[in-house]
């Protein structure tokens, strides 16, 4: 029955892992660290398709980084499925505090507020000597299930962990979009009266796409604090979460690899234009992203997604 | 007559210095058809809203079931059982017709919308398919909202209201925005699918031939307030309606 889905996810897996023999060292940690970022857009993206844009990820993808951290440098854990666990469920139950106060915020507003939340942590981790404040803390390599890689077998090792969550994680982003409640949120961006009157809660639709949002932001954030050995307050940043807007903009919420492919190219753009062009490539990718929307309004998915007529 | 399946007691509502409803009183018995006339902003669309929780009267009951609704959200009283369609047809107009109306399905089936199950599965869709052609719009499906004809998009506006177990169907204005020689057909459409759901039925209606052909009992506004609920030969000749209202003798 989900056959298609199913072949896709096996292709992806097999076409990503195989990254990990092919790639050199530094490309090996770009596509890592925008793996991981891109499970942070697609949390906005599930937003997205319920009408709102959170400028505030920052927030779970610092929360999931310092849980991470936090966790394995005083309760010495290391086991990177315990670490990601723990993390998730810390944003997870955030997420599920703030859901319902967010859920009846639109537009400007909803953004705006996430924004707030997650520079309230980012001030707030900034002050907190005892944490590192604004030079952030160390975390130790991850070991998986016991084993404990060094050197290349570590960084393959956490490459393919990345690639088999952002694989999980886009299956069931997308049995999720295709799903009643995935369409229901598609008819809540529309018409909220139409699906109140339908007898369903506009509110619970919001939570549902918010708490996945911070879960998604959690896990990006723990992987992405393993894979650089280290987390400081910038991870919750206005200009970190803007990124991740722009990625989600960039993809649209048409197509669940494109998101992956948008954040594989803000990388690649950012480490190119960094190094030939230091002080412009925010230039660079502004223009890009000009383009992108004059262009593609639907975004990148919009090239592959068999739906023309409105977004899945 | 059937026993009472919705009872309004005195409800009250007033927008600043607008009285847009007062001491508005009406029992409509089970299985019945009712008709509300009355010129603009006399306070129809203010009724069926406060019978549908989108405005909470300032006082007076709403009895459904046995119990006050008055006040209630929307979605708690759609799924009582009062259902109702838009003087302007709410759809989703980013969605097919045919996806419109899975919307409708996945909110009414059990145990509620599945964040599993394809909003495109088969039995979903051959549901969706019987309630659009039994409102004729079935050649429709695959098109998007902005390219439906207004007869269309109310018809459509209609069925979704339908999903689930209705009760009461309030129908604001089901003829509106619709081309004149559509109405009587399309409301023959709807009516057929009501009566023999058992549907209670209440639409606003300005059209005098339709109030007169399908409503067994009319309820007249004026300025907030009934000034006459009786049988639509009765109504239409009360010299105040035709003062009020309809603006002529019937
Ligand atoms: N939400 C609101 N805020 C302020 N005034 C309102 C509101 N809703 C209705 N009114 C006012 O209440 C009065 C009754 O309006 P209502 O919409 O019920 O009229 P109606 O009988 O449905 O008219 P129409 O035939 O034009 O649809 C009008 O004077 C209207 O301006
Ligand atoms: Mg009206």
């Amino acid at each position: 029955m989900r056959f298609n889905l199913l072949l896709a996810a096996v292709i992806a897996f097999v076409v990503l892992a195989a990254g990990s023999v092919i790639l050199p060292d530094w490309a090996m940690f770009l596509f890592a660290m925008a793996l991981a970022k891109g499970l942070v857009c697609l949390g906005i993206v599930g937003m997205m398709r319920g009408g709102v844009v959170s400028f505030g990820q920052g927030l779970y993808y610092c929360l999931g980084a310092y849980t991470a951290t936090l966790v394995a440098n005083n309760l010495g854990v290391s086991d990177i499925f315990l670490l990601t666990l723990l993390s998730s469920a810390v944003c997870l139950l955030v997420g599920m505090a703030f859901g319902p106060l967010l859920s009846s915020y639109r537009g400007i507003f909803f953004a705006m507020l996430s924004l707030a939340l997650s520079m309230v942590l980012y001030g707030s981790l900034s002050k907190m000597s005892f944490i590192g404040g604004t030079d952030g803390l160390n975390i130790a390599a991850p070991t998986f299930l016991g084993w404990a890689p060094e050197g290349r077998p570590l960084q393959m090792a956490l490459y393919i962990y990345v690639v088999a969550i952002v694989v999980i994680a886009g299956v069931l982003m997308r049995i999720y979009f295709d799903s009643e409640r995935g369409l229901l949120t598609l008819a809540t961006r529309d018409n909220e009266l139409r699906v109140e009157y339908l007898g369903a809660s506009v509110r619970n639709v919001m939570t549902y796409n918010y708490v996945f949002g911070a879960v998604l932001g959690g896990i990006g954030g723990t992987i992405a604090a393993l894979a650089l050995g280290h987390v400081d307050p910038e991870f919750a940043f206005w200009t970190t979460s803007g990124e991740f807007v722009f990625v989600a903009i960039l993809a649209g919420s048409l197509s669940v690899p494109s998101v992956f492919v948008a954040a594989i190219i803000l990388e690649l753009v950012r480490s190119f234009s960094n190094l030939y062009f230091p002080n412009t490539w925010q230039l660079a990718l502004g223009i890009f992203l000009l383009a992108v929307i004059v262009v593609l309004p639907k975004g990148l998915g919009s090239l592959v997604s068999r739906r023309k007529g409105s977004p899945a | 007559m059937n026993k009472a399946v919705l009872e309004v007691r005195d409800l009250q509502k007033t927008f600043g210095a607008v009285t847009a409803a007062q001491d508005i009183s009406v029992t409509v018995p089970e299985g019945a058809v009712y008709s509300l006339i009355g010129s603009n902003g006399a306070g129809k669309t203010t009724f069926v809203n406060m019978v549908t929780g989108y405005i909470k009267p300032d006082s007076g009951l709403i009895n459904f079931g046995n119990r006050n609704i008055a006040g209630m959200a929307p979605r708690q009283i759609t799924r009582l059982g009062i259902h109702r369609s838009f003087q302007i047809a709410q759809l989703c107009a980013e969605l097919t017709v045919e996806e419109n109306m899975l919307v409708a399905d996945a909110i009414h089936g059990h145990p509620g919308p599945s964040f599993l199950r394809r909003a495109h599965n088969a039995e979903a869709r051959e549901r969706a398919l019987a309630t659009l052609e039994r409102f004729h719009i079935a050649e429709h499906r695959d098109r998007l909202v902005p390219e439906l004809s207004g007869g269309v998009k109310k018809l459509l506006d209609i069925a979704m209201a339908m999903a689930g177990e209705t009760q009461i169907m309030m129908l604001d204005e089901p003829t509106s925005g619709v081309a004149a020689d559509e109405k009587f057909p399309i409301m023959d459409l709807v009516m057929d699918a009501l009566r023999s759901a058992g549907v209670t039925v209440i639409f606003v209606e300005h059209d005098m031939d339709i109030v007169t052909r399908y409503s067994e009992r009319v309820l007249a506004f004026y300025d907030g307030r009934i000034i006459a609920d009786d049988a639509p030969g009765e109504v239409l000749s009360d010299p105040e309606v035709q003062r009020y209202v309809t603006g002529a003798p019937a």
